[in-house]
């Protein structure tokens, strides 16, 4: 089954069909999930501006990693159970936009990139805990952070947005590819 | 009687051409969203350790301290792209209650941030000031979180 397929068959479930369709319950989840943020992105800015040095000098960075990570963690399991809502929603439109598709990538690097401060600079943590100014890879790290998930936010807000939905053609050429739209042949 | 008042609104120049642009209102709406997670950032760090949560090692006062200038700048990044989405749709916004509860929390939140609550971070932790703590931390994020649900929910209306 493709994913497109498997789209489909999500959209004609019951249960997508409920929440697409429900006066309260969709704009509830959209709203944790816009609000999850501020724990969430909040707090990942908040490590990432003290790996820039630009707040909370006097505090190491182990301290304000393990402080806020539990925190960060929980508003991250939020934004997913309410971001996995919001799919199960609207599975084909979703799937078939630009800015999911690029959020997803986004995700993708952000992910890659806690993968790389965790296992590799915070490793040796204690060699620059104190330090005001971080190694370079750790500010590097901070300011891919901080790009990372901003870029996250504008994707994740555009989706709302129908300009390169796959129902409105023409399209150029690049948006129908990137959106994975099955477009029928023009007529001869 | 505020009507007129939105009327006018309506017929200024910013709101115009954020009306007149298809992608002008999508972009100052993300800024809007950038700005509200440094906001919850810079006001959760806080708030979580008056309620004795998160960086519970450091002292209120030097975390109160180091996020007000984050604080200020989220705050001035959220009213400066906040007034031309207003301006974008102000009768839309006077029929909705969600506009309302936020214009009255709004006020609440901002003057409870910068008299009560600056005042109870910068004190010196001094007897039971446990309780006064908690109370503050609690009151401003719920304070804030209102403001922030009823500011998503006139998306909705």
């Amino acid at each position: 089954m493709s994913l497109l397929a498997f789209c489909e068959w999500l959209a004609a479930t019951e249960g997508s069909l409920a929440l697409h369709e429900s006066i309260y319950m969709y704009p509830i989840v959209e709203s944790s999930h816009v609000l999850a943020l501020t724990l969430f992105v909040g707090f990942a800015v908040i490590l990432d501006l003290r790996l820039l040095g630009l707040i909370l000098k006097q505090v190491p960075v182990s301290q304000v990693a393990d402080r806020l990570l539990p925190w960060t963690i929980g508003g991250f399991i939020v934004m997913n159970i309410t971001g996995v809502l919001l799919f199960y929603a609207i599975p084909v439109r979703t799937y078939q936009s630009i800015f999911f598709r690029a959020k997803v990538i986004f995700l993708i690097l952000a992910a890659l990139n806690v993968w790389f401060f965790h296992s590799r600079l915070y490793q040796r943590i204690a060699e620059w805990d104190h330090a005001i100014i971080t190694p370079r890879a750790a500010r590097r790290a901070g300011l891919a952070s901080l790009v990372l998930w901003g870029a996250i936010i504008v994707a994740g807000r555009m989706i709302a947005y129908n300009w390169f939905d796959c129902d409105i053609q023409p399209q150029p050429a690049f948006v129908n590819w990137a959106a994975g739209c099955v477009v029928p042949p023009p007529a001869p | 009687m505020l009507l007129p008042f939105f009327q006018w609104c309506e017929t200024l120049w910013l709101g115009q051409v954020v009306v007149g642009s298809v992608w002008l209102f999508p972009v100052i709406e993300s800024v809007h969203l950038l700005g509200l997670a440094l906001l919850g950032g810079s006001i959760l760090l806080v708030d979580f350790r008056l309620l004795g949560l998160g960086l519970t090692g450091r002292a209120v006062s030097e975390l109160a301290r180091d996020a007000r200038p984050w604080m200020i700048t989220a705050l001035i990044v959220m009213v400066l792209t906040g007034i031309p989405l207003f301006l974008s749709e102000p009768i839309k916004c006077y029929y909705s209650t969600a506009f309302w509860i936020k214009m009255t929390t709004l006020p609440i939140a901002l003057v409870f941030a910068f008299t009560v609550r600056t005042r109870v971070t910068r004190a010196e932790p001094v007897g039971n000031t446990a309780r006064r703590q908690q109370l503050v931390g609690a009151l401003s994020m719920a304070l804030w979180f209102t403001v922030a649900a009823a500011g998503r929910w006139i998306g909705f209306s």
